[in-house]
């Protein structure tokens, strides 16, 4: 076997160990940071020594007893020059003595351990993209240039993140723990919006020459379908996953062969992954029977249902949609809910309708720079039979967009509205 | 990457009405429950012996109907997930965790899933044509990069 057949091994099982290693290790040390230095210390580890001696039997357990040795190491070492580490030392040794059976003890006091791994590197004291890159590197298992890669963010740059969100975690002496009571909530939704925030960046890549990064994707279902088995009583998680799932069985459809757009409404329904579909209305059906009321993300789980289960565009049950929005914006009053709302109402009560509501959020300043306004408006227009107005929001929307397939698609848009 | 993870039936699990030793379906019932906390799992079952099942042979226009059984249990599937995960090798260390399927010898298939963009050789004639006609325009669009 080569080198790299090893590496790609060891690759794999530190995608699968990984995050239980960190989680056990900062249980111990109580501090995220030391605990991924230790557990990049066993990789290391890992990839010096498996070439020779093969992959252990039982490669996870292998993982973090290494990376514990190493941490016992550090704090005998540091015990020695201060005392006040002294105890902790004593503690670590003591734990090492009474190392439990890691293979047939999987189950709750990792699952607890993931779970605080899952609120500590989603902290609100963190800023938002920090927060996105420290939970893909602590609970996807990425590297550091993977997740670079999927931002499209210099390296460097995010290496520097990652630093920074360990050292203000460590300093800020945030504690490993699983918020309880309206705490919970709170933090829940930090957790949630890091998650989206993550899927949304795959979905709607806001930058660059490609519409989509399914991997950041996959991610992202991956993280949220996992949180939703640490957290099955909480409907929003359960939304959020259907969200996910819903909105990635249309990967196949979104996007034409030369890498354009394909709007919603004109997408070829038979490329949806039915298999997602399913996957996203069970979802919904699990948040369901907790009886608990719901949440911005569940309702927009149900709006994106009622497009999955709409076998054309014209069996689409608008109404409800229409419905759902007003929910939702009742909850969560927004600018950009009420945008989508506006589309909503204009195919049940056609555009002029839609476009009173657009014209109103036009003097909302915090859409100044939303593309999607003008190109909802471009579309009404269109729909009024007012093709000069229309090409003139198209205009306006593809010099607001960041991303160079979505402009071309609004630029000759905007362009086929001169010959109409 | 999506893999389908195929587990081969074996003479055993072939028998009429054959159902799994309890131990075992506890044992796979644990796994199952790690595949899926794990977040990888999109869809799983197990089938039921091929003497429940049928092919249809093609040859040219013409069809046949052949009922099971099957001979050959080892060509046969006892039962599939379907996984999400990055890579062959990450399959492989996913398989390697789990308990022998079968009281017997047993092997368990990784197969990758197609995705759309593996079609991009064989797509239909007009959806080729579309290219061509697209790729013409392509010098303008690399000029923008």
């Amino acid at each position: 076997m080569s080198a790299t057949d090893h590496h790609r091994i060891i690759e794999a099982v530190w995608r699968i160990e990984s995050a239980r290693v960190i989680a056990g290790l900062t249980r111990l040390t109580r501090d995220v940071g030391l605990a991924e230095d230790f557990a990049q210390e066993a990789l290391v580890a890992a990839l010096e020594q498996w070439p020779q001696s093969g992959v252990p039997e039982n490669p996870g357990a292998w993982l973090t007893a290494t990376a514990k040795r190493r941490a016992i190491d550090l704090f005998r070492r540091n015990a020695v020059a201060e005392r006040k580490h002294e105890d902790l030392a004593r503690d670590l040794a003591t734990l090492e003595q009474t190392v439990p059976d890691l293979n047939s003890n999987l189950d709750d006091p990792i699952g607890d351990d993931l779970l605080r791994l899952v609120f500590i590197s989603c902290h609100p004291i963190l800023p938002a993209e920090s927060r996105a890159a420290l939970t893909l590197r602590l609970l996807g298992g990425l590297t550091t240039p993977e997740i670079a890669r999927a931002f499209l963010t210099p390296e460097p740059t995010i290496a520097q993140r990652i630093v920074r969100a360990k050292r203000t975690l460590a300093e800020k002496h945030i504690p490993f723990e699983v918020p309880r009571g309206l705490e919970l909530a709170a933090r829940l939704s930090s957790v949630l919006e890091v998650i989206y925030l993550i899927f949304n960046e795959g979905y709607f890549a806001t930058a660059g020459d490609d519409l989509m990064r399914p991997t950041l994707c996959e991610d992202a279902l991956r993280l949220g379908r996992i949180l939703a088995e640490l957290t099955p009583d909480e409907p929003e998680v359960h939304g959020l996953v259907a969200l996910m799932e819903i909105q990635a069985s249309r990967t196949r459809a979104r996007i034409g062969l030369t890498g354009e757009p394909i709007l919603l409404l004109e997408q070829n329904r038979a490329h949806w992954d039915h298999l997602l579909i399913r996957r996203g209305l069970t979802a919904i059906d699990r948040a369901h029977k907790i009886g608990k009321p719901r949440g911005p993300y569940l309702l927009q789980a149900e709006i994106a249902a009622c497009h999955a289960r709409a076998r054309t565009p014209e069996e689409t049950d608008w109404p409800r949609i229409v419905f759902l929005y007003t929910e939702l914006a009742h909850l969560t009053p927004s600018p950009v809910i009420e945008l989508n709302r506006a589309v909503a109402v204009s195919m049940v009560h056609g555009p002029q309708a839609a476009l009173d509501l657009v014209e109103a959020l036009a003097t909302d300043p915090s859409l100044d720079r939303y593309h999607l306004l003008p190109s909802v408006r471009a579309d009404l227009l269109l729909k009024l039979n007012r093709p000069t107005e229309a090409r003139t929001q198209f205009e306006l929307a593809a010099a607001l967009t960041q991303n160079t397939r979505e402009r071309a698609l609004l630029l000759s848009r905007g362009a086929a509205c001169q010959t109409k | 990457m999506r893999f389908m993870v195929i587990v081969k039936a074996t003479t055993e699990s072939e028998k009429e009405g054959a159902l799994p030793d309890p131990q075992l379906l506890l044992e796979m019932g644990k796994y199952n429950e790690e595949l899926i906390k794990a977040g990888i799992v999109l869809a799983m079952d197990g089938l039921h012996p091929s003497s429940k099942g049928a092919r249809v042979k093609f040859s040219g226009k013409s069809r046949t109907v052949v009922d099971g059984p099957f001979t050959e249990a080892k060509e046969l599937i006892a039962g599939f997930w379907l996984w999400q995960v990055k890579s062959l090798e990450e399959a492989i260390e996913w398989v390697k965790r789990c308990p022998n399927p079968h009281a017997a010898d047993s092997e368990i298939e990784i197969r990758q899933v197609f995705e759309m963009e593996d079609f991009a050789p064989i797509l239909s004639e007009e959806e080729i044509q579309y290219k061509i006609a697209k790729r013409a325009e392509l010098p303008n669009q690399t000029a923008n990069k």
